[in-house]
């Protein structure tokens, strides 16, 4: 039997961030003070200190940084998908994001092709961020 | 502040332990094992350590080794950043040697990850807090190894690097493994091999990977003063730096420049030195992409040219840049914290105890470790005065 894939664990730091996910509506913070746009969330802004973020909803446009294609899986959990992309996404609002890139073969995937952010409700109550190629991309 | 260096402390011991699959064995006995080598190494007794520095016997590494081996140190460091820690250590160890706050002091080291078979690719466990647990494991990211690749795919598109370069510096390595008898790896190996190994995580094949083997090592420090009446020729700290840049791999800031291109500068300003001064290099391979990128990085080319540097064989026996000459992590062990490998091959080409794979007239060393996701650096350059 297939284990159940690791699912994020929401601390108090984190929580909103994740319930944004889980409504499909992603975002990142905003300090308050300098506006520097940070991932992943956390209370104090790693730049200036002030801790009085905002939430900004991102546009979903991203560009794929770089990209591995995982012939063997990480765990059992991932063993039914395999193979599978891992990427890192640039998004337009100036933060990098590790998720799967999904609908893209490992053929397909390029350095710097455009992306788009879609969503999966991986489990009751756990939803995760995933990127597809912008529809002609590939 | 000055940057004086430490040329008033020596590397006067240095061993490993036995090596490869020890089932027999626990991690801390391994480290033992090679501390008692070294000391025997160095003509030091137990008694005279005063200066502990380990970790990875639980949360207070130093404190249960010490408790092991009967040790009351007068300095004590737990650090722990990954691969790079024991060279980072060197300089911790100088450090505290030089403000007197030890005289001879042990760093070491021991694993049993192979028996254990603990080198899952997910990973270990950890706090499902972690940034690591929420935002990369639920994404399957093979770890390290994932991470590395994503380094790997980056600098080939940005760079137009290519596996066969990546397996250049395999190939190099297997062959100083094959004139080290305790390499675990010895067998010839070709690029095509390399190439024809199964990806793993692309573009990484199999043969661009590091060995997973139990082991352990030690190195003995003190002053050079108390060298003078030690078996060994001394080797000085000419230079030292270590840095940390990010935990998980989102947060490396270009996957193609590392904590290398922060500690090189500045390790090589520290011993008034340059690249080129650098007879013996012992850089580690964690992957192949890693020595790329800290050849790189360390300035001894310029960025992106790495895949260049490393062509035609250029880092094998009788090329013109000697690098890795134990066989490195490729090919002759891989415990888990490789760092400390790179300093004891150093210290011994540096004493003209390489036997077969002895590089001609080595009297500067550069070592250079490497730890967890690309995310610490640690850079000695060490010497024979
Ligand atoms: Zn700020």
């Amino acid at each position: 039997m297939a284990l159940a894939r690791p699912l994020p664990t929401p601390d108090h730091e984190s929580a909103e961030f994740w319930r944004r996910v889980g409504a499909h509506a992603l975002a990142v913070q905003r300090c308050g003070a300098c506006g520097t746009v940070r991932f992943y969330p956390r209370a104090l802004c790693p730049e200036c200190l002030n801790d009085q973020p905002d939430w900004v909803p991102v546009s979903g446009r991203g560009t794929l940084y770089s990209f591995t294609v995982c012939y063997r899986p990480a765990s059992e959990a991932f063993a039914d998908r395999t193979p599978y992309i891992v990427a890192l996404v640039d998004l337009a609002e100036g933060v990098r994001l590790l998720a799967n890139l999904v609908d893209c073969t490992p053929e397909q995937a390029r350095v710097g092709m455009p992306v788009t952010l879609a969503y999966d409700d991986a489990a009751p109550g756990a939803t995760l961020y995933v990127f597809r190629p912008e529809a002609g991309a590939a | 502040m000055k940057p004086a260096g430490f040329r008033d402390v020596a590397l006067v011991g240095v061993a490993e332990s036995d090596l490869g699959r020890v089932p027999g064995k626990t991690a801390i006995q391994l480290a033992a094992e090679a501390s008692a080598r070294a000391l025997a190494d160095a003509g030091l007794r137990k008694s005279g350590v005063d200066g502990l520095f380990t970790f990875g016997f639980g949360r207070m590494g130093a404190v249960q080794f010490g408790e092991y081996l009967r040790l009351r140190p007068r300095y004590s460091d737990s650090s722990f950043m990954g691969g790079s820690t024991p060279v980072a250590f060197i300089a911790h160890a100088a450090a505290a040697i030089s403000a007197g706050l030890c005289q001879v002091a042990l760093v070491c080291y021991g694993s049993t990850q192979a028996s254990d078979a603990a080198r899952k690719l997910g990973g270990t466990p950890e706090d499902p807090r972690l940034p690591s647990s929420q935002y990369e494991r639920p994404f399957g990211l093979p770890t390290p190894l994932g991470a590395y690749a994503l380094a790997a795919t980056r600098h080939m598109a940005v760079y137009g690097t290519t596996s066969d370069q990546l397996a250049e510096i395999a190939v190099a390595t297997r062959s100083w493994a094959a004139l080290n008898p305790i390499a675990m790896m010895r067998g010839p190996l070709t690029i095509a091999d390399v190439l024809a190994s199964p990806v793993i995580a692309s573009p990484l094949h199999r043969l661009d990977c590091c060995l997973v083997t139990d082991g352990g090592g030690a190195l003995v420090i003190t002053t050079r003063e108390r060298a003078r009446d030690l078996a060994r020729v001394p080797i000085v700290v000419l230079g030292v730096a270590e840095t940390h840049t990010h935990q998980i791999i989102s947060q490396m800031p270009d996957l193609t420049v590392t904590g290398a291109a922060a500690t090189g500068p500045r390790a090589f300003a520290m011993a008034g030195l340059g690249p080129g001064d650098i007879d013996v290099a012992e850089i580690y391979d964690s992957f192949t992409i890693t020595v790329l990128l800290t050849l790189e990085d360390l300035g001894f080319c310029t960025k992106g040219e790495g895949g260049a540097f490393v062509a035609k064989q250029r880092t094998a026996p009788g090329g013109d840049f000697p690098l890795n000459t134990q066989g490195g992590g490729l090919s002759y062990c891989h415990p888990g914290v490789f760092g400390i490998f790179t300093v004891i091959e150093a210290v011994r080409q540096l004493r003209g105890e390489g036997g077969t794979r002895q590089v001609a007239d080595a009297s500067v060393a550069l070592c250079h470790g490497t730890g967890g996701v690309l995310s610490s650096s640690g850079t000695a350059i060490l010497g024979r005065l």
